[in-house]
């Protein structure tokens, strides 16, 4: 474990896009691990009238030349000639940027670390919307609104916790099944060898998609929101676990063959013991390796279902859901930072490809190119 | 000087990670035309390098010194493009491994026409023509049939032919034959030096022959130069050199193959191993294994044969 | 090649029986859908019948090019997937030879200049593509479609669909002239995922390959160095593309399916996706099934291209 542990730092160490790939991973990962704690609003904060606000503008000098800290003034819209919105900002207000403002979660105190919104200067008011008195007008929006005025940077903060996680979870429970039914498959040989590989083509000549549709049309549409999660961890599973069970098949049934078996069971050792002690662990390096590659295909896969809206529904977040926005082509142009989650999702997957490269390097450098 | 190729204080040496690695040292030999120069040594003594050398077919990173002139027109100072007029036309190289040099997914056929139409102006129907003939020419029995056969469909002889055919096929001056039976059976080597016999004689063509085993070049050669250690230890006429060689390396060598000389009791063989390129021992090279070294041998490298042959060696078998 | 798409068939329906119900709940309630419908294939295909038995009478009728009905496109279901076929083939055609197109010189270029500038570049825009999910670069281009302006002669680009309003107007060059236009995108977004993998094989293939002794000896013979680029070393680098070919048909069938749903290209993926929102299930157990067949026939054209690139290579 150690060694294992030392040539990986070395590898990084060496190769520096995997080396930049992991540090963005930490950053990503503690982000969503942090989100309340860094995202200015609640996911589900919304304000009607701030609905596909553009991301704000942060003034440093005041109409009169005077400098101040950063503040945001609040926006309003109305519409053109051609029924396009138009944001003007109400200079009247000024509403100061403030970093560690206490915000309210699960009901205790927090302290916010994210740029929020503070009071206005002139009036000392949070809330004036006039004939709205609970909307807040000063409103911070670092990537811009969705239709609803909630703040896409809170809400990509969310989401990642849901891209982020599912993909890693997937590939975890696929690579169990893929374990048992290959170590199944392997052990047992004969009938049960054959039927279970057949299993395995059979699942592998359905393309992705395809498969995706099958399970997801074998599920309710509308389902529980708290299961969700759930459903679809189950379903990108079973994309996975075939061809990895074929290829576990194949290396334990070659390692049952091997010599080192056959001469521990000529020293009198009993084979299942040595299986599980000699022959497993020399697939664990092959499987880690096979898991960081499969990431990024279960997080883009994620992403694409709830694209479609078969997979996370709101009010939850993911970055397929939220750019499940972006869709409708004609509207893009008026809103294009709802096409920003497409780029945290494009650099987690990039990081996990470049460093699942280098980690392959490591552990495997028959396939060294 | 009539001599087709004449060649002056070659050395070869490679790019390592730890410095160059001269694989070949200054080595001199000329050759006539339509004569046959064996050049033989042990693994490692910079024979195969020298006759990459002499194709431009060195790996990217070497360098060569020296000169090597074939009809007066230097090699070492050829590009590229400048090679490519050269190879084939002129220069000819037959490779030790036929079933890896030949192109998998082309038919016999595919090869001869395409290398009979780089360097001669025939239509496709003279060049399969031509090529049929060639088959011919080396031996392939229903050549016609041959022509649509793959590399795997062979027989190692059968490619070797095929080998033979494609290399002097453009009518090059001068064959170079880097161990072209080494990997064959015994049986068909004898044929394929029968072959390259007949041939030479046919084509007048110049070959030098490389193989690190004396019974071949026996069959073949008019002069033999043995390398040893990147550097020429002795040249001269074939039949002087197996007879009566000058140089304790050589005698080492005929005294080691069976059925060279008649003998009883045990074989002799050359205490210790070949250097490695790395560590080239200092003077003659052969110094430490050799029998009547002295201080001389372990200070100062020998002069190099001349142009008439001879050992490089400061006490060379026979002398006093 | 028959018992899997027969495997296929039978993990599908089984898969299918899980979903609450039986296949025509979604349209009972439905009251544009006639009660006397519902009831003709209800025993037609038998849903009051067990299991097994109500496998091998939908299996009898595909057999007979009966694929069922679909409620959401109101026509037999294979007439709506011998519609949408064309497309996606048209579509995962186009952009396998566009991706060939591109990664090959690519592949070459790399493995020529091993090591230096032009090979990091290039594999650096391979993870770029490799990463870019499909549907993104897709949202992209649609993005930057629709704000660019008017190339002249090419017009406004198409964003979405198979063909312009007019195209019943066209001639026979300017309907293919715009069935191209529309094809661009889509096209050019499956080809981007392709060239990233296939590209990082072609460079490694060529490597292997150019240290082969036939190369050399190609070289030895004079031969002009093109030659010896592409009819010694590049064929044999060729085998592991063709197989990658072969492997990536799936990936290549799901990244156009996502990719036709988003540029509304009319295949089956679109297909599939409505059938999965209506529950259209004789829909969806016909796309699954048209898909794995493709699939199939990718392979196959793999295995001939195989025996065609190599005559070492016997076909069963």
């Amino acid at each position: 474990m150690n060694h294992a542990l030392r040539r990986f730092e070395s590898v990084l160490s060496a190769n520096t896009p995997a080396r930049v790939s992991f540090w963005v991973l930490v950053a990503l990962y503690l982000a969503a691990i942090f989100a309340p704690w860094l995202a200015p609003y609640a996911g589900d904060d919304e304000s009607r009238a701030c609905s596909w606000a553009p991301p704000s503008t942060i003034h440093l000098r005041e109409l009169d030349g005077s400098w101040h800290a950063p503040f945001v003034r609040a926006v309003s819209y109305s519409f053109d000639d051609d029924a396009r919105r138009v944001w003007t900002e109400d200079s009247s207000c000024r509403f100061p940027i403030r970093f560690l403002v206490h915000g309210r979660l699960l009901g205790l105190d927090h302290p916010v670390v994210s740029p929020v919104v503070g009071r206005d200067a002139p009036t000392g008011r949070l809330y004036q919307q006039p004939g709205r008195p609970y909307e807040p007008a000063g409103r911070l929006y670092l990537l811009g609104a969705d239709a609803r005025g909630r703040d896409l940077f809170s809400r990509i903060l969310y989401g990642s916790r849901v891209s982020l996680t599912i993909g890693v979870v997937g590939v975890a429970i696929s690579t169990l099944i893929a374990l048992v039914v290959g170590g199944i498959a392997g052990f047992a040989g004969g009938w049960v060898d054959g039927a279970l590989m057949r299993l395995c083509e059979v699942v592998m000549l359905v393309p992705a998609f395809y498969l995706l549709m099958l399970l997801r049309a074998a599920l309710p549409l509308d389902w529980d929101s708290r299961l969700v999660y759930f459903y679809i961890i189950l379903i990108l599973s079973f994309l996975g676990w075939a061809g990895l069970a074929r290829i576990l098949r194949g290396m334990i049934q070659s390692l049952r063959q091997s010599d080192f078996i056959a001469a521990s069971r000529a020293l009198g050792l009993s084979p299942w013991r040595n299986l599980w002690r000699h022959a497993l662990p020399q697939t664990f390096g092959f499987l880690s390796v096979q898991a960081t590659l499969s990431i990024p295909g279960y997080i883009v896969a994620e992403s694409g279902l709830s694209l479609l809206g078969l997979g996370i529904q709101d009010p939850q977040t993911s970055w397929g859901n939220l750019l499940e926005e972006s869709m409708s082509i004609a509207e893009i142009r008026l809103h294009p930072w709802s096409l920003l989650p497409g780029l945290f999702l494009f650099a987690a997957v990039l990081s996990w490809n470049l460093l699942g490269d280098a980690l392959r390097d490591t552990f495997d450098p028959r396939s060294l190119s | 000087m009539s001599a087709l190729l004449t060649v002056d204080r070659l050395g070869v040496s490679f790019a390592t990670p730890d410095g160059p690695l001269h694989a070949v040292d200054g080595i001199s030999f000329s050759l006539e035309r339509g004569a046959v120069l064996g050049l033989v040594g042990e693994s490692g003594c910079g024979k195969s390098a020298t006759a990459s050398a002499l194709c431009g077919l060195l790996p990217p990173g070497a360098r060569t010194a020296g000169s090597a002139r074939l009809s007066g027109q230097e090699l070492t100072s050829l590009s590229e493009p400048g090679w490519r007029s050269i190879r084939g036309r002129r220069i000819s190289m037959v490779f030790q491994d036929p079933m890896s040099s030949l192109n998998p997914l082309l038919s016999v056929g595919e090869h001869l026409v395409e290398t009979l139409r780089t360097h001669q102006d025939l239509s496709r129907a003279a060049a399969r023509t031509a090529a049929v003939e060639w088959l011919r020419r080396v031996g392939i029995p229903d050549p016609e049939a041959r022509l649509a056969s793959c590399p795997h469909e062979l027989s190692g002889g059968m490619r070797q032919r095929v080998m033979i055919a494609l290399a002097l096929c453009p009518g090059p001056d001068l064959l170079v034959a880097d161990e072209p039976t080494t990997a064959l059976d015994v049986t068909i080597q004898a044929q394929i030096l029968d072959l390259l016999a007949s041939l030479r004689r046919e084509l007048g063509m110049a070959m030098i022959f490389i193989t690190h085993d004396l019974g071949v070049v026996e069959r073949v050669a008019d002069r033999i130069a043995v390398m040893y250690a990147g550097r020429i230890a002795e040249e001269g006429p074939a039949e002087m050199i197996l007879a009566a060689p000058r140089h304790p390396y050589t005698r080492g060598l005929l005294d080691s193959v069976p059925g060279f000389r008649p003998r009883t009791g045990r074989l002799p063989s050359i205490p210790g191993t070949v250097p490695s390129p790395r560590d080239w021992p200092s003077g003659c090279r052969f110094h430490p294994r050799c029998p009547d070294a002295d201080s001389t041998c372990r200070e100062s490298a020998p002069d190099a044969p001349g142009s008439d042959g001879g050992a490089a060696c400061f006490h060379p078998v026979g002398s006093p | 090649m028959i018992p899997m798409l027969l495997g296929v068939s039978l993990l599908s329906f089984l898969l299918l029986q899980l979903s609450p119900g039986d296949p025509l709940s979604a349209q009972r309630g439905n009251p544009q859908v006639p009660d006397a419908l519902i009831h003709r294939i209800e025993t037609e295909y038998g849903f009051d019948k067990p299991v097994p038995e109500q496998y091998l009478l939908w299996l009898s009728r595909t057999l007979h090019g009966d694929l069922g009905y679909s409620f959401k496109y109101k026509r037999p279901v294979a007439d709506v997937i011998r519609e949408r076929v064309g497309a996606t083939l048209l579509l995962a055609v186009f952009s396998s030879l566009l991706s060939w197109l591109l990664a090959v010189p690519l592949g070459v270029w790399a493995a020529l200049r091993r090591g230096q500038w032009p090979d990091r570049l290039v594999s650096l825009t391979a993870f770029v593509g490799m990463s870019l999910p499909s549907f993104f670069l897709a949202l992209l281009l649609l993005f930057a479609a629709s704000v660019a302006p008017p190339i002249p002669g090419f017009g406004r680009f198409p964003i979405g669909g198979l063909v312009s309003p007019e195209f019943d107007q066209f001639g026979l060059w300017e309907r293919i002239g715009d069935v191209l236009r529309h094809l661009l995108i889509p096209g050019l977004v499956l080809a981007v995922g392709g060239v990233a993998g296939l590209q990082r094989v072609c460079r490694g293939s060529m490597l292997e390959t150019l240290r082969q002794p036939y190369v050399l000896a190609a070289r030895a013979r004079g031969l002009p160095q093109r030659s010896v680029l592409w009819r010694h070393a590049f064929r044999n680098a060729a085998n592991p593309l063709i197989t990658l070919l072969g492997f990536e048909f799936s990936a290549l069938l799901s990244g156009a399916a996502f990719t036709e749903i988003i540029t509304s290209w009319p295949g089956l993926g679109l297909v599939a996706l409505e059938a999965v929102r209506a529950k259209d299930l004789f829909l969806v157990m016909a796309t699954v099934l048209m898909g794995s067949f493709l699939l199939l026939a990718g392979n196959l054209l793999s295995d001939l291209l195989h025996a065609w690139n190599d005559p070492r290579v016997k076909l069963s």
